[in-house]
C-alpha cells in the first residue's frame, strides 16, 4: 500500500514538472511575440517582423512538447487518482473541462494559423491569430491555477454521507481568494522565464559577434521584459500569496519559513540555515531580527506561529523540502531582481552591448528562472502535504485503489525513458534554431 | 440532465473519431504506401495544421467525462489503466514523429521519424478499437473472485491479456479475440477514412491508387462488420433488445450502412470530398450503434455480485450539471467558430501549405 502510493507521487511529479517546464515559456514567450509582432505593424521595421518569426519557431517546437506531455496530466487524475478523481470530479472537473473548451480549443485552432498562416492572412490577421493563441495560453494558466487553488483552499462545496464532493457554488470558484494573487505570481514568473530566454539568447550572439543587429533588440527586450516581471513578482504578487499561505495554512509557512518556536516580539526571517528534524530547529543559521513579523504583518512586534504550536502529524510531509523549495525560489528571485536592475542601468546608459560581465551573467542565469518555477511549485505542492484537498482529503486516501505498485513502477520507468529522449531531442533542434539565428527567416 | 451530457460525451467522441481518425488513417497510409518525398509531403501537408485541434476534442471530452461522470472516469481509467498509458505514449510518438520529421535533413532522422509516426498511427486505431471492444463486452467490475467482491463494487483492473484470449473467462484481459477483432475493424475503416481525407485534400499522385485502395478495403470492411455482428452472439446473448424497444435507434446502423455502401461508388465521385463524408458516416454510425446497443449501461459488467454502470449511477450531482450547461454552450458556440475560420483559411487542396519546412 506504501509503495502504491510512493510510485503514484512519484509519477506525478516526475510528469507535471516535466510538463511545467514547458508552459511557463509558452505563456511568456506569447506575450514577447506578440509585443514583437505588433512593433512590426506600428513601426513597420523589417526587423521586428523577423524577431517575431525566430521566436515562432522555438515558440512552435516548445508548445508541441507542452501538448505532448500535458495530455498524460489530464489522464493521470483518472489512472493514477481515481479516489481523488471520484470524489471531487464533481468540482474539479469543472475548471479543467472549461480549460479544454475555453483554451485548449482556442490554442490549437489559432496556432496552426499562426504558424502556416502568414501569406494568407497579412499581417494585421496575423498578429490577431498571434494575440488569440497568447489569449489560450494564459487562459489556460487561469483556470489551472483555479483548479489549484481549490486545493489549496476549498471553497463552494459540500460533503455527501459518502465522502463526495459536490459543488454548491459555482462561483465561488472563481472568487477564491486563493486564485488571483497565485494566478497573478504565476503569470509574471513565466513572463520572466521568457525575458531570460530572450536576454540570453541575444547575451550569446553578442558575445558570439553573431547575428548582432538581432542580438541586441532580444538582449534589451529580455531585460525590459526581465525587469518588470522580476520586482512585480516579489511585491506585490510574491508577498500577496506568502499573506494566503499565512492566513489559510499556518503550520505550512512555519516550515516554509524554517520557525520552530513561536517567538515573544517578533520573528527574524532566516537566510541561511538547515532544517534538523530531529531537534526541531535550524542548524547554522543566518537571521535578521524581526523583518519576517514586519513583512508578513507590516508590524516588527507581530506574533508568527512556530511549528511548536502544532500536532506533528499535521506537520507537512516533508519539512526541509518545503523549506528549501522555498528559499531556493526566493533566494533566486532576488537575484533576477539585481540583474536585471544593473542589466537595465546600463542599458540607460548605452553601455549593456558592451558591458561582458552582464552579458556573460545574462547568458548564464538562463536556466534559472526554469528552477525558480520549479521550486515554486514543490513550495505549493510540498506546502500541502499530508493533503490533497487541504485539510478534507489525505493523499493517500486519493490513489487508484486498483493500480498496483508493480504497474506504476513500469509506467514511471517508461515516463522517465520516454521524456529523457524528448528532453534531449528538444534540446538539440532549439540548438540546431538558435545557430541558424533570426536573419535565415528572410525568404 | 445525465442523458444530455451523455449525447454531448458521446457526440465529442464522435467528433474526435472521425477528426483524429483521418490523422491515424493518413498515418496507416504514410506508412504502408507512400513511397516517393513528394508523396509523404502530401500527406503531411494535408493533415499537418489540424492534427493538434482535433487532438484537443480528446482532451476535451476527458475533460467532460470527468466532470459530468466522475465515477466513471475514476473507474475506467484506472480500470484500463495500462493500455491508457501505452495510447498517451503512442500519442507522443505520433506528434513528435510528425513535428520533428522536417526539422533536420538527414536520411536516417527521416526514416526514423516516419516510421514513428506510421506505426504509432496503426497501432492508435487497433488500440481504440480494442477500447470499444471492451466497453461492449464489459469488465469484472469489484474483481469478483468466487463470486465476492474483493474491491469496491465500481472499481477493476485488467492485464494486458490473459493466457486463453478468451472475451468469456473468469480473468479477462484487455486484449482477447472479440477486442483484437474490433481492433482490426478499427485499422481498417481507419485507413479508408484517412485515404478519403488524403484524396479530398490534396492533388498527390497518390490518389488514383488510394481510390482503388478505398474500393478493394471496402469489400474487407464489410466482411468484418458482418463477422463482427455475428460473433457479438456470443458475448451478448440480445444484442438488439434496444433497438426492438426504441426502434427509431435503427437510425444508427442506416447510417452505418449508408456509409458503407456509399463507398463502393467512390470511383465514379466527381466530388473529392464525398468519400470523406460517407467514411465519416460509416465512423458516426459504427460509434453510435454500438454505445445505443448497451444503452442505458456505459460499462456493463460480466459477473452476477456487481451491478454494471449506468450512466445514471456514475454521473456527478444535479447543480454541477446545470451550471455547466451555461459555460458549456458559449463554449461550444466559439469552439464552432473557430473550427469554421480555420478551415475556411485552409480550404481546398493544401499541397503547398509547406507544412514542417524549416
Ligand atoms: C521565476 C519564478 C518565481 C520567482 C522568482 C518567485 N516565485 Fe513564488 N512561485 C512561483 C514562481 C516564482 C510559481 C511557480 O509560479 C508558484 C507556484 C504556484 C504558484 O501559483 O506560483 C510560486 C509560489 C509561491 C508561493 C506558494 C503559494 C502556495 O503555497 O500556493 C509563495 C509563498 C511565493 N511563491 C512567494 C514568493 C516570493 C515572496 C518571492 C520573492 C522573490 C517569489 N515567490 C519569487
Ligand atoms: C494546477 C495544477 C496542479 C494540480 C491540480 C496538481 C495536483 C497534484 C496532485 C493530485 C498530486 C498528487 C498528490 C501528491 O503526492 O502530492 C500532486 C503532487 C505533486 N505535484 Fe502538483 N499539481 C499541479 C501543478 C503542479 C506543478 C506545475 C508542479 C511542478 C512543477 C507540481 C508538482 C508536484 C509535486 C512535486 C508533487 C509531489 C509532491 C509530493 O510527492 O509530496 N504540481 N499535485
Ligand atoms: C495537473 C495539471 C495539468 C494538467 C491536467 C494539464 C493539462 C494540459 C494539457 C492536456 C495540455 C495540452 C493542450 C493542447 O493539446 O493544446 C496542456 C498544455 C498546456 N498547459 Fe498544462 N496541464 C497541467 C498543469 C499546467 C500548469 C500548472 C500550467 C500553468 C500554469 C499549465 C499551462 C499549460 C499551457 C499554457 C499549455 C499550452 C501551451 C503548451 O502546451 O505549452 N499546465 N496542459
Amino acid at each position: 500500500m506504501e509503495d502504491m502510493l510512493f510510485y503514484d507521487r512519484m509519477q506525478f511529479a516526475f510528469t507535471i514538472t516535466f510538463h511545467y517546464l514547458f508552459p511557463q515559456l509558452t505563456m511568456g514567450l506569447s506575450l514577447i511575440i506578440v509585443y514583437f509582432k505588433g512593433k512590426y505593424l506600428v513601426t513597420k521595421v523589417e526587423k521586428y517582423n523577423d524577431a517575431a518569426k525566430f521566436w515562432m519557431k522555438i515558440f512552435a517546437l516548445n508548445f508541441a512538447m507542452g501538448v505532448v506531455t500535458g495530455i498524460p496530466m489530464e489522464f493521470q487524475f483518472g489512472t493514477n487518482w481515481a479516489k481523488f478523481s471520484e470524489l471531487t470530479g464533481g468540482i474539479i472537473g469543472q475548471t479543467l473541462a472549461m480549460e479544454g473548451m475555453f483554451s485548449f480549443f482556442l490554442e490549437s485552432s489559432f496556432l496552426g494559423l499562426f504558424l502556416f498562416g502568414e501569406k494568407l492572412l497579412g499581417h494585421k490577421l496575423h498578429f490577431v491569430t498571434g494575440f488569440l493563441v497568447f489569449l489560450g495560453s494564459w487562459a489556460s494558466g487561469f483556470l489551472i491555477i483555479a483548479t489549484h487553488s481549490w486545493m489549496q483552499h476549498p471553497v463552494g462545496y459540500e460533503i455527501l454521507e459518502n465522502g463526495k464532493f459536490v459543488l454548491n457554488n459555482f462561483s465561488a470558484l472563481f472568487s477564491n481568494p486563493w486564485l488571483v494573487p497565485s494566478y497573478l505570481h504565476n503569470q509574471l514568473a513565466s513572463v520572466i522565464t521568457a525575458s531570460f530566454v530572450v536576454a540570453g539568447i541575444g547575451a550569446f550572439y553578442l558575445l558570439n559577434k553573431k547575428h548582432s543587429e538581432f542580438g541586441k533588440l532580444f538582449v534589451k527586450t529580455g531585460v525590459v521584459f526581465g525587469l518588470i516581471s522580476s520586482v512585480l513578482v516579489a511585491f506585490p504578487t510574491g508577498d500577496w500569496t506568502a499573506k494566503n499561505v499565512v492566513k489559510y495554512q499556518p503550520v505550512t509557512f512555519a516550515a516554509m519559513e524554517g520557525i520552530f518556536e513561536t517567538e515573544e516580539g517578533g520573528s527574524e526571517i532566516v537566510l541561511i540555515g538547515q532544517p534538523n528534524m530531529l531537534e526541531k530547529k535550524l542548524d547554522n543559521k543566518v537571521a535578521v531580527p524581526n523583518i519576517l513579523s514586519f513583512l508578513t504583518y507590516q508590524k516588527f512586534d507581530a506574533e508568527i506561529k512556530g511549528l511548536n504550536e502544532f500536532d506533528e502529524k499535521d506537520y507537512p510531509t516533508n519539512v526541509p523540502g518545503l523549506y528549501y523549495a522555498y528559499h531556493i525560489m526566493v533566494g533566486l528571485g532576488t537575484i533576477f531582481i539585481g540583474l536585471m536592475f544593473i542589466a537595465n542601468i546600463q542599458l540607460y546608459r548605452k553601455k549593456l552591448y558592451k558591458t561582458k560581465w552582464v552579458l556573460w551573467s545574462l547568458l548564464f542565469l538562463l536556466p534559472f528562472p526554469y528552477i525558480a518555477n520549479t521550486t515554486g511549485w514543490y513550495t505549493s505542492e510540498l506546502g500541502r502535504q499530508p493533503w490533497l484537498v487541504y485539510n478534507l482529503l489525505r493523499t493517500a486516501d486519493g490513489a487508484s485503489p486498483t493500480v498496483s505498485a508493480g504497474n506504476t513502477l513500469f509506467t514511471l520507468l517508461g515516463f522517465i525513458g520516454l521524456y529523457l529522449l524528448l528532453g534531449l531531442l528538444f534540446l538539440m533542434l532549439v540548438g540546431k534554431i538558435i545557430n541558424k539565428g533570426p536573419q535565415f527567416v528572410k525568404h | 440532465m445525465e442523458l444530455f451530457w451523455y449525447i454531448v460525451l458521446m457526440t465529442m467522441l464522435a467528433v474526435y473519431l472521425i477528426l483524429d481518425g483521418y490523422d491515424f488513417g493518413a498515418g496507416i497510409i504514410h506508412l504502408f504506401m507512400a513511397k516517393t518525398e513528394a508523396q509523404k509531403k502530401a500527406i503531411t501537408n494535408a493533415i499537418g495544421p489540424f492534427w493538434d485541434a482535433n487532438e484537443v476534442w480528446l482532451i476535451a471530452a476527458g475533460g467532460v467525462l470527468f466532470f459530468a461522470f466522475p465515477t466513471l472516469y475514476a473507474s475506467s481509467f484506472s480500470g484500463f489503466y495500462l493500455p491508457l498509458i501505452m495510447i498517451l505514449w503512442l500519442l507522443i510518438f505520433r506528434a513528435i514523429g510528425l513535428e520533428l520529421r522536417g526539422q533536420v535533413h538527414n536520411k536516417m532522422w527521416e526514416i526514423i521519424w516516419d516510421k514513428a509516426f506510421g506505426i504509432a498511427s496503426l497501432l492508435l486505431a487497433l488500440f481504440f478499437g480494442v477500447a470499444l471492444g471492451n466497453v461492449v463486452r464489459g469488465v469484472n467490475l469489484g474483481n469478483v473472485v468466487n463470486g465476492v467482491s474483493t474491491q469496491e463494487a465500481h472499481y477493476f483492473f485488467l492485464p494486458l491479456w490473459n493466457p486463453t484470449f478468451s472475451p468469456q473467462a473468469e480473468e479477462l484481459g484487455i486484449i482477447d479475440w472479440f477486442t483484437l477483432l474490433l481492433g482490426i475493424v478499427g485499422v481498417v475503416a481507419l485507413t479508408i477514412h484517412g485515404a478519403n481525407w488524403i484524396i479530398f485534400k490534396t492533388n498527390s499522385d497518390l490518389n488514383e491508387k488510394l481510390k482503388r485502395t478505398v474500393f478493394n478495403l471496402n469489400f474487407v470492411l464489410l466482411g468484418l462488420v458482418i463477422i463482427s455482428l455475428l460473433v457479438w452472439h456470443f458475448i451478448e446473448p440480445n444484442p438488439f433488445a434496444n433497438f426492438i424497444d426504441y426502434p427509431w435507434l435503427w437510425v444508427f446502423p442506416l447510417i452505418t450502412l449508408t456509409g458503407l455502401f456509399g463507398l463502393f461508388k467512390i470511383r465514379s465521385f466527381k466530388n473529392d470530398g464525398k468519400g470523406f463524408v460517407f467514411s465519416s458516416l460509416f465512423l458516426f454510425g459504427g460509434l453510435t450503434s454500438t454505445v445505443s446497443s448497451i444503452f442505458p449501461k456505459v460499462l456493463p459488467s460480466t459477473n452476477f455480485v456487481n451491478p454494471s454502470l449506468t450512466l445514471y449511477n456514475v454521473a456527478a450531482d444535479e447543480y454541477g450539471l446545470s451550471v455547466g450547461l451555461s459555460w458549456f454552450i458559449v463554449a461550444l458556440f466559439l469552439v464552432i467558430v473557430y473550427m469554421i475560420i480555420q478551415y475556411r483559411v485552409f480550404k481546398g487542396k493544401m499541397d503547398d501549405v509547406g507544412y514542417g519546412d524549416h
